[in-house]
């Protein structure tokens, strides 16, 4: 590489010239662009992170009637919002596995029924007062207690009792569970002083931004919290957080450079988006999937043939290409992706009318099959609806499509009706996602499975440490709920976030879109 | 004058009866919603323990009769409630909130109305010849293509490829005049296109109606001009209709903002409302419900006042 270029990527990479002026003389110098961008996202990376100026991010999910409460939070927006202000004990990491946040380490007993968190010295929440064990107890107390609305509640279920000792935070389980240290990464368990006891909304916490204005539902603002522990959050003095539902308003948010960075891209514009040259559109696959769930305890659902006709007689690649444009890859009938440790592949199921066919005739059920749908079950349902009647008309089903409201449908329709549209938004670790949805106890057995040895495998699983025979029995308890469950899971959407190409810092992140919704925290502005 | 008075007495009177019977249907009309509120407050995440504790706390077990009651007296003492959603005390959040619906509906009602009279009077001016045609012409394609389509044509060409205007309409209480003015000027453009065609015909047909009358004839034939005419004696005496059309268009603007609101994100009560419903927050979606019956049925209630104020006959009775 040419002297002249290495020195305008260093002035590019620092700010003192336009990254447009770079890949100009970049041309000039006989660079394509293609090469050009790798070579100034290189500089950027080795330059460092830039510090000062207002990140702003538009983030759709955010409403008026949201709290402020980590307890409380259900969306993006909100979610957003506790990682400017927030910190849990534990985070994922960029590759999906973890980092000490307020702890600085972590043991379990060889049973893994107790663990002990280290908590970081010197760390302070934003009112000055240092985070101490009692703080961090304090904090899961609130989440757990009998009469708490958190949403982390199925989490804390498992603890039979907790203690603080000097600056250990030590749990208790009643039953061992290898995973204890990613269910701490859950967005609820923002770690409070006094644990929020005294005043929950009252966005005090060891983040690196203190917010400063609030408008719910419409705007965000955090300035940098001059003493936060650790150098890498908070690049921006000001992060400015819009929250913007509108697709279609979003995306001209961050045309119009309004905006630098946004969360969902709409699939279906999201090719048109990319081709603009201030802008990169960067999806990841993730462990969110679109479902159609029937109840294995309700006719005609009850009969396993029934549910292997229309696993055989949906058309898993045609949803991927025309319900997520592409964003996204094909489900195979568990919830479990290559997004969690310890996946194993499977043989991918396919479409196959005729043995769709052959299993609905074995099943002796010729009848009409009810499908609920609504536009809020995922996005594009009633259309995914739609294509899975017509693959499923090829085999002889025929599948009856009732368009639910938007309005009433998570209560009325999801966890009540036999077999209806939805989604899951996944969990970081298998262990989690099969407990809150395939359990037969669990809240949310939104298929009525129930399946002995398939508990049996999930109890055993979070005893085990050696991770070899761990894999295997999650491998187990996939193939049980592909080939017994009520799942139908033909796709998995990818997360497709915007970004402005002025950004610097953006990696691909475990978790949740927008950088695990760390973006504007993680981000910073080269130009 | 005294004949004037009581017709607007009982006008008022009228008014008053009408807000509280609409108080009575928007309870009403809350409460055979389908689902409940604890429910969706917690959304997909809500386990049967925290929906019990929920239910509990905002007192949803209560008979609805007694609910409606309690809510009314605390209505007429100026108390909205809080929200369920958020805690928040709803009089204060739809304070902001319906200040800057106002605030955009006004700056639509000063451009839009004195234009849509004024084109008003220009068709009559050159009715049937080509400004008359191309008035009616251009404002009628405006009326007719939806709400959303027009913010959205806007936001493209004027706010991304010419960026002179933003295209999210954010306000919030650090900005100054200008900055807010220019946070607003694509749904204000938006909400001007919608009412003024409607305006202006109103005003269009209203004088022409006027202009078939014998005075109007005695007052061309006194030679006086053209404009003058309308200006001088149509106009004053098409007031009634025209007040009206405004008036409906006034309450269009602060009631029937809620598509432009959510295109552009404007802080205002359409986006307030539209949140609440979707969670259910029925002491919120109450509060919302009667302030836009109050805006409908107030304004409704000045154009027929000023109707009766501005009827010759009323004012001299013989």
């Amino acid at each position: 590489m040419s002297d002249q270029l290495d020195y305008l990527k260093v002035r590019a990479a620092m700010g003192r010239i336009s990254r447009r002026e770079f890949l100009g003389r970049a041309a000039v110098l006989g660079v394509g662009a293609a090469m050009a961008n790798t070579i100034l996202a290189q500089a950027v990376r080795a330059a460092g992170p830039q510090k000062g100026g207002t990140i702003s991010a538009g983030v759709e999910g955010g409403s008026s009637s949201d709290s402020l409460d980590p307890a409380l939070s259900t969306n993006n927006a909100t979610t957003m919002v506790l990682r400017l202000w927030g910190e849990p004990l534990v985070e994922l990491s960029a590759n999906g596995g973890l980092e000490g946040r307020i702890a600085e380490s972590w043991s379990g007993s060889a049973d893994a029924s107790v663990w002990t968190f280290k908590i970081r010295k010197d760390v302070t929440f934003s009112n000055g007062k240092t985070v101490t064990a009692e703080d961090v107890m304090a904090t899961m107390e609130r989440h757990s207690g009998e009469d708490t609305k958190s949403g982390a509640l199925g989490i804390m279920r498992g603890i039979k009792a907790m203690r603080a000792e000097g600056d250990d935070f030590i749990v208790e389980l009643s039953e061992p569970n290898a995973d204890l240290p990613y269910l701490m990464t859950d967005y609820h368990l923002m770690i409070q002083p006094n644990g929020g006891k005294d005043d929950p909304s009252a966005m005090i916490g060891t983040g690196p931004y203190k917010v400063t204005s609030m408008d719910m539902g419409v705007r965000f603002v955090g300035e940098k919290y001059a003493d936060h522990w650790d150098g890498s959050h908070g690049h921006a003095d000001m992060i400015e957080l819009l929250l913007i539902n509108d697709d279609t308003a979003r995306v001209a948010a961050l045309q119009s450079g309004q905006v630098h960075m946004i969360s969902r891209v709409p699939p279906r514009t999201a090719g048109l988006i990319s081709r603009s040259p201030n802008i990169d559109v960067h999806s990841k696959s993730g462990p969110g999937h679109y479902v159609f769930i029937a109840h294995c305890n309700t006719a005609p659902f009850d009969n396993n043939d029934v549910r292997m006709a229309l696993k055989y007689g949906i058309n898993r690649q045609e949803m991927v290409d025309k319900i997520l444009f592409g964003y996204g890859s094909v489900g195979n009938d568990t919830p479990i992706n290559a997004s969690y440790p310890l996946f194993t592949e499977a043989e991918q199921r396919t479409y196959d009318p005729d043995k769709a066919a052959h299993h609905m005739k074995k099943s002796g059920y010729d009848g009409p099959i009810l499908l609920r749908t609504s536009d809020n079950s995922f996005p594009g349902a009633p259309d995914a609806s739609a294509l899975f009647q017509q693959s499923c008309k090829a085999a002889g089903i025929n599948l009856e499509i009732k368009r639910e409201p938007n309005d009433g449908y998570w209560s009325e329709v999801w966890n009540k009706q036999p077999f209806c549209t939805s989604y899951w938004s996944g969990r970081p670790v298998q262990d989690q996602m099969f407990s809150t949805a395939y359990l037969s106890t669990a809240d949310w057995n939104d298929t009525r499975f129930s399946n002995e040895k398939f508990d049996q495998l999930l109890i055993a699983a979070r005893a085990e440490l050696d991770e070899t025979k761990r894999k295997q029995m999650y491998a187990d308890m996939s193939t049980i709920v592909r080939d017994e469950g009520g799942l139908i899971c033909p796709m998995f959407n990818d997360f497709v976030d915007g970004v402005a190409t002025n950004i610097g810092g953006w990696e691909e992140t475990a978790g949740f879109g927008v950088m695990n919704l760390y973006g504007p925290v993680k981000t910073w502005i080269t130009a | 004058m005294g004949v004037a008075l009581k017709l607007v007495a009982q006008r008022l009177a009228l008014g008053l009866l009408l807000m509280l019977l609409v108080s009575i249907l928007i309870f009403a009309g809350t409460i055979i919603l389908p689902g409940d509120v604890a429910q969706s407050i917690l959304g997909q995440s809500a386990t049967p323990e925290a929906l019990a504790n929920l239910r509990e706390e905002l007192g949803l077990n209560e008979p609805a009769v007694s609910r409606y009651f309690s809510w009314l007296g605390g209505v007429l003492q100026g108390d909205l409630g809080t929200a369920l959603t958020s805690g928040q005390d709803i009089a204060s959040s739809i304070g902001s909130r319906l200040s800057n619906t106002l605030f955009l509906a006004m700056w639509a009602a000063v451009i839009s109305v004195p234009l849509a009279i004024f084109l008003g009077l220009l068709a009559v001016r050159y009715r049937d010849r080509w400004p008359d045609k191309l008035i009616s012409g251009v404002t009628l394609a405006s009326i007719s293509i939806p709400e959303f389509l027009i913010g959205y044509l806007l936001m493209y060409y004027i706010g991304v490829k010419l960026r002179w205007a933003p295209t999210v309409s954010m306000i919030y209480d650090s900005m100054s005049l200008g900055q807010k003015l220019q946070a607003i000027a694509l749904p204000v453009a938006v909400l001007t296109l919608v009412v003024l065609a409607h305006m202006m015909r109103m005003t269009r047909a209203a004088i022409l109606n006027v202009m078939q009358s014998a005075y109007i004839e005695t007052a061309e034939l006194k030679g006086l001009t053209m404009f003058k005419v309308i200006w001088r004696h149509a106009f004053p005496n098409s007031i009634s209709p025209i007040v009206n059309v405004v008036m409906l268009n006034l309450a269009y603007l602060v009631v029937g903002v809620v598509v432009v609101e959510v295109v552009f994100t404007y802080p205002g009560m359409g986006q307030y409302l539209v949140d609440h419903v979707s969670k259910r927050d029925l002491p919120v979606v109450q509060a919302c419900g009667l302030i836009f019956a109050a805006v409908y049925i107030g304004l409704n209630m000045v154009a027929d006042i000023v109707a009766i104020l501005a009827n010759p006959r009323l004012r001299h009775p013989k």
